[in-house]
């Protein structure tokens, strides 16, 4: 094998050593990270300068050449509401429409998730039967595509659906989930919860083996409460792994776009619409196509998502600290 | 020297090959269908590849999605196909090849009369740019199984939007049938009862206008009788954004009275609905402004400008254009021919139950009573915009996010940004 190898080496040595004496050792380190940065630049900060510009001109041209320079009317027109609160009073109503559908479903999601995903990570860290089964059956909804996710439910919620036929056989009788606003909204929550709960869960199981045995076994020693001892051993060593999850959640629930989309559509009129959506339905879906205005919108979610990782950082290095 | 033979008739037949597939001309025509049109055009184009060897159609069939999404962004990237079959008839004309430099103008005008208007850019273009290859025209479906179960008369020609609205109650009433009525979830869909109530859609500029006293009063109507229970909720309600919905399902399962949807739903009722009940168009009922006018609509054939082949794509479009080859295509897929020539000589619709057959011959008689507003919208460039708009503002006064007035205020600003955005 070394025998293969050493000619081979040999031969990229050449051009390496040469490169060496050229550029000096530590400006080598660029040349090997070249690659990447190439890519990374193409794929990841040229469309962020190109949202940018997209932001600052308006028509619905797709090509740069033919768009005119607005400057930040977008970003205006965005934010032109008399009460941010209502978004009747806001020029871009469907916009806030959306922010505001986002926030309190980012509020619910999270929050349920995270609770039910702590609680069930919990369950599946003891010694119960079938606990592998019970791990596999948690994690199967976060394998499905968002698209058969939002089906599978559709096909259980509506009018004439599963979940109807049932409570007309109790004798309840059927509500139309799809159609009343609130049933939507509160339906969306617990969807997304469903598909992406195993995730979450996986997680927080990683974090719950990692705690040392030996300090569990010491609270037993002291005679400490099943309830002290999660307030005061679990949740403490827990807490690095709940940092991760809830801000991937966070960025997650603002970033929910396709499952509620082929779910509900957005609807009833809005109650269902977040933020991707309306991105996606300004820039792509309507007519005509307001690349600037889907542009602006995007960048304002972007600023949204870094703040929060920042925020993350920020408490990541505090508890590091100290 | 029998390998020599061999090596040297391989290399000429090779060449041959890559020479013919030089200079063919290849065409690529992206393509949806409603229900077998790429498969039928298919067909015919490989008859017309036979007689014209350096020419080869690539036929991509599409759902009809990429056309409203993918074809726009493609088009203004400079990345199109050569032929298209696309809906958005005015919206695309900056993009269109003029096929009148290659056809024969007269027959052309001849054969397709007004509709050839609705692929130009105004009423100062005279272009020919696009075959209407399916007229569609909106209208009522009927159960009238469920008419004669609830001993009720079906309302009868030149009954009003609310005469079917009091006849399907008492029917669902009856019947226990889940919905009196229902409207596809489309702006188009619903143009041709606001024209009815006195919509005029466009300003003494011939700009597009939504909002007037016509379409207010059927905007109310509208909201009101989905408050009321006579429109079902779930086909407006049970959505977001501009997304469009039919309630087909609904009327083939005899869930639904009245359902004003269209003439390409004919197919579907046939093959659906089969023996379950009997139906019947009924056409467009009428408004208290007079008119009892549907929309017409339907598909097109298009060219772009940005091909490398213009007289291969005109050559392709004007084939399918024949009065002998577009009678067979009609025929086959059994849509309404836009071409006047066939629509006279009759279409004898292959497949076609009676029903079906009665069905078509009633949209198509339903032609006439198009209002000119109508016609005009849709071939006006910013209907799509207009269409989104209707859907998504009278879905929220629907499901009360809005009242009617805010709505219409709302929609007022929307048609203002979108078409400032679009000019």
């Amino acid at each position: 094998m070394l025998a293969i190898l050493n000619p081979i080496m040999r031969i990229i040595e050449i051009p390496m050593l040469a490169m060496q004496r050229l550029l000096g050792i530590n400006r080598l380190a660029w040349v090997f990270l070249l690659p990447n940065l190439v890519l990374f630049g193409l794929f990841a900060f040229l469309p962020v300068f190109l949202n940018v510009i997209y932001a600052m001109t308006g028509s619905d041209n797709v090509l740069l050449a033919d768009r005119t320079f607005v400057g930040g009317q977008n970003f205006a027109t965005l934010m032109d509401c008399s009460s941010y609160l209502d978004p009747n009073t806001c020029r871009e109503d469907k916009f806030w429409r959306a922010v505001w559908n986002t926030g309190w479903f980012v509020t619910l999601q999270v929050t349920i998730m995270v609770g039910f995903s702590l609680l069930t990570a919990i369950i599946l860290n003891r010694d119960i039967r079938a606990r592998g089964f019970f791990r596999s059956v948690f994690f199967f909804p976060v394998l499905l595509s968002p698209v058969v996710v939002a089906l599978i439910w559709k096909w259980i919620l509506q009018r004439e659906g599963v979940l109807n036929a049932f409570l007309d056989w109790t004798g309840a009788g059927g509500i139309n989930w799809l159609v009343d606003a609130q049933w939507a909204f509160a339906w969306s929550v617990f969807i997304s919860v469903w598909a992406h709960m195993g995730f979450y869960t996986l997680i927080l199981l990683a974090g719950l083996q990692a705690i040392p045995r030996d300090v569990y076994e010491a609270a037993i020693m002291d005679r400490a409460s099943p309830w002290r001892t999660f307030r005061r051993i679990t949740l403490p060593l827990l807490s690095p792994t709940m940092l991760v999850v809830l801000v991937l959640a966070l960025i997650k629930g603002v970033q929910t776009f396709d499952e509620i989309y082929a779910f509900t559509g957005g609807g009833p009129g809005t109650a269902t619409t977040f933020i991707i959506q309306y991105i996606y339905e300004e820039g792509f879906a309507g007519a005509p196509r307001v690349f600037g205005m889907a542009a602006a919108a995007s960048l304002l979610v972007a600023l949204v998502l870094v703040l929060l990782t920042l925020v993350q950082l920020w408490i990541n290095r505090r508890n590091v600290d100290g | 020297m029998k390998n020599h033979i061999l090596l040297t008739t391989a290399l000429a037949a090779g060449f041959g090959v890559v020479a013919g597939a030089a200079a063919a001309q290849e065409v690529r025509f992206m393509c949806y269908s409603d229900g077998n049109e790429c498969e039928v055009y298919e067909d015919v184009l490989n008859r017309f590849e036979a007689d014209n060897p350096g020419i080869d159609v690539v036929v991509d069939v599409v759902p009809y999605q990429a056309i409203l999404e993918n074809l726009p962004v493609q088009l203004a990237a400079g990345n199109a196909p050569d032929i298209a079959k696309v809906t958005d008839l005015g919206g695309l004309n900056e993009y269109y090849l003029d096929l009148a430099p290659y056809v024969d103008r007269d027959y052309w005008e001849t054969s397709f009369g007004d509709t050839l208007g609705w692929y130009r850019a105004g009423p100062d273009d005279d272009g020919i740019y696009g075959m209407h290859s399916q007229l569609t025209i909106t209208g009522a479906f009927a159960n009238a199984t469920l008419f004669e179960q609830a001993g009720v008369e079906m309302p009868g020609e030149g009954a009003t939007w609310d005469d079917w609205a009091a006849a399907s109650r008492a029917v669902a009433e009856a019947t226990d049938a889940s919905f009196p009525m229902a409207i596809d979830r489309s702006g188009h869909r619903v143009a041709g009862p606001a024209v009815s109530y006195g919509a005029q859609l466009f300003d003494d500029a011939g700009n597009g206008r939504l909002v007037d006293a016509g379409f207010t009063a059927f905007a109310q109507q509208f909201v009101d009788w989905h408050e009321d229970g006579t429109m079902a909720r779930d086909v407006w309600a049970g959505q977001g954004g501009s997304t469009y919905r039919d309630a087909a399902q609904e009327f083939i399962n005899g869930d639904l009275v009245f359902y004003y949807s269209g003439s390409w739903q004919v197919n579907r009722m046939d093959e659906q609905v089969g023996d379950f009940f009997d139906w019947r168009v009924v056409g467009s009922p009428c408004g208290p402004a007079g008119p009892c006018s549907g929309m017409p609509g339907g598909a097109g054939i298009v060219g772009f400008e940005q091909t490398e082949h213009p007289e291969a794509v005109a050559a392709v479009i004007d084939y399918l254009a024949q009065q002998d080859v577009y009678a067979e295509v009609t025929a086959r897929t059994r849509n309404l021919p836009a071409h006047l020539g066939v629509a006279s000589a009759g279409v004898e619709f292959e497949g076609a139950s009676d029903a079906a057959q009665a069905a078509l011959n009633a949209f198509a008689s339903d032609l006439p009573n198009v209002s000119p507003i109508a016609f005009a919208y849709q071939g006006y460039a910013g209907n799509r915009a207009m269409f989104g708009i209707t859907v998504e503002r009278l879905s929220q006064a629907i499901v009360g996010e809005l009242s009617v007035e805010d709505a219409m205020t709302r929609m007022a600003s929307d048609l203002e940004s979108a078409l400032a955005e679009s000019r």
